[in-house]
């Protein structure tokens, strides 16, 4: 078994997150053809270390001198998100929303499983109550953002060239083209892509995944990371549902194998099912962030 | 394209670590990868190679860790791995919503020089 903190192959008895054990022990070296070390050094280390030492010098010789205080190859312990940097900058973008007792979403999804209509259709059944403004992300195009105009509500589209998600500090800039104290609910539609969006947070209260009744019932089982990472999952387009088959039992038990904890709605945007139970659970949740904000105490 | 831009921030980060700890090269970066991450071990090597070319890494070996995904079963109080990602527990078969690890994405260490 290996430790989770380093793989040294001690038993982890470790959290994940915690502090690492320090352990002593002799290492062999595994050197790769081509490496010219001839010596042999049991040298013992007081540090976490993750790795079969395996030195790539492109064929130079040289001396290894362990002696304290000399040694050529140091290991440092860094332990850090990889995407801190994005995780930092959402958490500000949190702040902030939270600051005006915005509720934000985040609508993730393949491309066209629906979002756009979901969206435009939802703006025009939670209006009055919710004030909604969008960011829509897209590769190219404005399209989806001319497309959700029509529900009157106010829309940024952010064209990512090549990336294929949205990140925090592009949500941070584009916000600051929204008239935001006119609004209480702020949707971020994600570019249409199962995988990657799942790993930016952007700072959003909840993260809504998407599924058209066209897509296939075991898509959750393909995806799990976007599903496990869902708040809600909506179940779109149910008006094709007769029409190409969908197996409503398989479907929500997929669901429900992926996202145990997600609230699922099934809605179609043509025939407005669903979207009343949608507007009552987005109320109750943006009335839950008003009481977070300590300005409105 | 997703590993690129993953590897690009994993990269810069170890770069920084390392210039700061007065590092003439990199060896190796350790990176911890969960199961859940929604990232391929595989294609962060090949972002890598291309990546490091020019910097204090070019060369270096890539040791890239998997974290398994790990729930916690409630009723069982029992903490379980899996291997398929989803989330029923072993004894009751209940379905957990309580991920305690696999979304690592993580820069565990580097070796240098």
């Amino acid at each position: 078994m290996m430790c989770d903190n380093c793989g040294c192959g001690l038993p982890g008895e470790n959290p994940v997150g915690v502090s690492a054990h320090h352990h002593d022990h002799d290492h062999d070296h595994e050197h790769g053809p081509g490496d010219h070390h001839g010596h042999d050094h049991p040298h013992s280390h007081t540090h976490p270390h993750p790795h079969a030492h395996v030195h790539s010098h492109d064929g130079q010789e040289h001396e290894h001198s362990h002696a304290a205080g000399d040694e050529p190859h140091r290991t440092i312990d860094v332990r850090r998100a990889i995407l801190e940097k994005n995780d930092r900058l959402a958490e500000r973008n949190r702040g902030f929303f939270r600051a005006r007792g915005l509720l934000v979403l985040n609508f993730l999804s393949s491309p066209g499983s629906g979002k756009t209509t979901f969206i435009r259709e939802s703006i025009r059944t939670l209006a009055p109550d919710l004030k909604a403004g969008v960011i829509v992300g897209d590769l190219a195009t404005d399209n989806d953002a001319q497309r959700l105009r029509e529900s009157g509500a106010p829309v940024v589209q952010i064209t990512t060239g090549t990336v294929c998600h949205l990140e925090a500090e592009m949500v941070g800039r584009a916000m600051q083209r929204l008239d935001l104290a006119s609004m209480n609910l702020l949707i971020i539609e994600n570019v249409g892509n199962l995988v990657c969006p799942a790993s930016y947070d952007l700072g959003e209260d909840l993260r809504i995944v998407l599924l058209s009744v066209t897509e296939g019932e075991d898509k959750p089982l393909k995806y799990p990371p976007m599903f496990q990472s869902a708040d809600v999952v909506i179940i779109t387009k149910m008006d094709l549902a007769q029409a190409c088959g969908y197996d409503r039992d398989t479907a929500l038990a997929n669901i429900r194998r992926a996202a145990p904890k997600a609230r699922i709605f099934e809605t179609s945007a043509k025939t407005a099912q669903g979207l009343d139970t949608w507007r009552e659970y987005l109320l109750q949740e943006q009335q839950a962030r008003k009481a977070l904000d300590p300005l409105s105490l | 394209m997703h590993e690129l831009s993953i590897m690009q921030n994993a990269l810069s980060l170890a770069l920084d670590q390392a210039r700061q700890a007065g590092a003439t090269r990199v060896h190796t970066i350790c990176l911890r990868i969960g199961a859940l991450s929604g990232v391929v071990p595989d294609a962060l090597e090949f972002a890598f190679e291309a990546l490091a070319q020019g910097t204090l890494a070019e060369g270096a070996k890539l040791a890239i860790e998997h974290v398994p995904a790990r729930f916690w079963c409630i009723a069982c109080t029992l903490e379980f791995q899996s291997d398929d990602m989803f989330a029923e527990c072993p004894d009751c078969h209940r379905l957990s919503g309580e991920l305690r690890a696999g979304r690592e994405m993580e820069l565990a260490s580097l070796e240098i020089e």
